[in-house]
């Protein structure tokens, strides 16, 4: 059956005559027509970005952590370019949960966006505010709760490096989302075992996790030689982060495969996200590269139905946790051959086989 | 909404046109379909550099120098450059026919008086790179224009042949006395101030310089209008890197983002002492903890 499909199915690098991509998703209950959204602090709440592309075509826009009240962030300089990376420490900028509420949501909302709020704390009981705030408002796709902030009622020990404060968060802010708003915690990479957070979160109630967060990193200027942010270390994104995240979603994902992961972290092609999703992950954030490129979210998403069809899949889920299945050694032709990735064997997609593609 | 149709920044591939030497700095003439036309004095375009798959991520802004809306290539722009860093040294080894991934027309634009009044325009560097536009748009409103150039020495000029075919007067200063008085903008733009009895002074360049020359401008009673430059990463108002702060209407100071907000501010709402830090009365500061 696989042969048939190599012998007359699409081949990477072919672009014409792809079959259809069914480009669907769903975080928990959370259906979603594009596995690709953007990523919270890389689009605002989306306006920026509807100048270069129709937000209301991909999976949804992740709005800029939240807090309650206005916060004016720390000084600049507040970001250094890495090696296909970048350093930032904004400290959390934005006007605050009422300014958030009357002028950046309804706008999403009325543009015909998914808004997805990401919220953030410095304390359980600001994030329990903050998620009884956005209880009783309508139209919201979902609320990532971005955990990776200090605790400033345990001497600022970020409540996503201990599973416990972790879990707190989220016990209570699932306890006064509305039943029917999947909640994600967000994860930070900077862990032992990142596994063990996440079997937290999920415990606590989580319906889904977003991961990852930034990593924590320092640049120096060798000319002034000081820290090149005025907030001295800072949160590490981009394309130089991406293998670092892929291995937390295929972690995770193989000791919880059925709790729904939104994949982040240097995503900037449609191959790129295409890992995230063998990887495990439902959906994907495009973040950081959006700054290099405006209509990445949009771009991303077109490159990823291609990849996809060129690889045999006929749906986003087909290829969701693809790279975690068993051996399979009669697929492959001479048995031990190691098989480059741009030629590897499609998968043969259910469809196929039940309407005999291989005869 | 570009994509919509509607006004707006466009995202466009350029081509190379042009990359010439002026002193100590390069420009450079792209095409940029669509660009040109929107463009006003002031506004700045966000360059990708390095290529489609560069490890450079963050944009580059250049405010823009010239437009040629229309043209055997369509509308092409200038930009103007030091090579200073990895990014800049890719531009400058551009050739004829090389793509560009161009944002624009980004920020506001300069505000022109709604009379003729007279007009200093004021530049440090390559500062002065948006000013001829200005110029233009000034004179064309019938504002009389006086510019001041100022640089450390003469080849970190750009473009006194053009301010003197523009300028009712042009005033040079140089650190090094190599061109021009020796000294600093500042040292001399009273005397211009005051001879040209100014109602409004455009000012690019250094931080340090536009803070100077925004309160001179205030001392003397006339509007400052100033290009700052603070490092974006994106220059479309997601990154939240290129903050300052800025009095608004109300009174009330906000770190407010220089590429969506500005470039351009009135030099009398900008806190200069406070840049790269966050006033304490800035709405959402940090409260200050007592012991």
């Amino acid at each position: 059956m696989t042969r048939a499909v190599i012998t007359h199915g699409p081949r990477p690098g072919v672009t014409t005559h792809l079959p259809e991509v069914d480009m669907r998703t769903s975080i928990a209950n959370l259906d979603l027509p594009s596995p690709v959204l953007t990523a919270s602090g890389c689009s605002a709440s989306g306006r920026e970005l509807d100048q270069f592309f129709d937000i209301t075509q991909i999976g949804a826009i992740v709005t800029k952590s939240i807090m309650m009240n206005a916060r004016s962030g720390r000084p600049t300089p507040r970001m250094a370019e890495t090696p296909s990376g970048m350093l930032n420490s904004i400290g959390l900028q934005g006007p605050g949960i009422d300014s958030f509420l009357d002028n950046d949501l309804p706008w999403l909302v009325a543009r015909g966006a998914r808004a997805v709020v990401s919220i953030a704390g410095g304390s359980v009981d600001e994030y329990t505010r903050l998620a009884s705030r956005l209880r009783h408002v309508s139209d919201i796709a979902a609320i990532e709760v971005n955990i990776s902030c200090p605790n400033v009622e345990s001497r600022g020990q970020v409540f996503a490096c201990d599973p416990l404060a972790a879990a707190e968060v989220i016990t209570s802010v699932r306890r006064n989302t509305a039943p029917g708003i999947p909640v994600l915690a967000k994860l930070s990479p900077d862990v032992t075992d990142i596994v063990a957070v996440a079997r937290a979160v999920v415990s606590a109630g989580a319906d889904g996790l977003s991961m990852i967060n930034t990593l924590l990193g320092m640049v120096i200027d060798t000319d002034t030689m000081r820290p090149a942010l005025a907030g001295v270390t800072g949160g590490l994104s981009g394309p130089a982060i991406r293998p670092v995240a892929v291995r937390c979603v295929y972690q995770v994902h193989a000791a919880l495969p059925h709790v729904p992961i939104l994949g982040m972290g240097g995503i900037r092609t449609g191959l790129d996200a295409l890992e995230f999703l063998l990887a495990g992950a439902s959906a994907v954030s495009v973040g950081t590269v959006t700054f290099n490129d405006p209509s990445a979210p949009a771009r991303v998403a077109r490159e990823l139905a291609v990849a996809l069809a060129e690889r045999g899949f006929d749906s986003v889920g087909a290829a969701v946790g693809y790279a975690h299945r068993l051996p399979e050694p009669h697929s492959m032709p001479g048995g031990a051959v190691a098989v480059h990735p741009e030629t590897a064997v499609p998968p043969v997609a259910d469809s196929e086989i039940a309407s005999g593609v291989e005869g | 909404m570009a994509w919509q149709g509607k006004p707006g920044p466009l995202q466009v591939t350029g081509e190379v046109l042009g990359l010439r030497r002026a002193g100590d700095y390069h420009v450079l003439t792209l095409t940029a379909p669509g660009i040109p036309e929107l463009t006003k004095p002031g506004h700045f375009v966000a360059l990708a550099v390095g290529g489609q798959s560069s490890s450079m991520l963050l944009r580059r802004a250049f405010s823009v120098h010239s437009v040629q809306s229309r043209g055997v290539y369509g509308g092409t722009l200038d930009i103007v450059f030091a090579a200073s860093g990895k990014g800049t040294e890719w531009l400058a080894k551009l050739h004829r026919s090389d793509t560009v991934d161009i944002v624009g027309p980004l920020g506001r634009p300069f505000a022109l008086p709604k009379t003729p009044v007279p007009c200093v325009l004021v530049a440090g560097g390559y500062g002065s790179a948006p000013m001829f536009m200005l110029a233009d748009a000034l004179r064309a409103r019938g504002c009389r224009v006086d510019v001041v150039l100022g640089a450390a020495t003469e080849s970190k000029l750009f473009g006194v042949l053009d301010a003197k075919r523009i300028a009712s007067t042009l005033t040079i200063t140089t650190d090094d006395g190599s061109l021009g008085e020796r000294g600093r903008v500042t040292d001399v733009l009273p005397g211009v101030l005051t001879r040209t009895d100014a109602d409004v002074v455009y000012a690019c360049g250094p931080m340090g310089m536009l803070s100077a020359v925004a309160k001179m401008a205030t001392a003397f009673g006339a509007y400052s209008q100033c290009a700052v430059e603070e490092s974006m990463a994106c220059g479309i108002g997601i990154c939240m890197t290129c903050v300052l702060p800025v009095i608004g209407d109300d009174g009330v100071t906000r770190m407010v983002r220089s590429c969506t907000d500005g470039p351009i501010f009135r030099g009398d709402r900008v806190r200069w002492d406070d840049v790269d830090t966050i006033p304490s009365d800035a709405l959402g500061a940090p409260v200050t903890k007592g012991h």
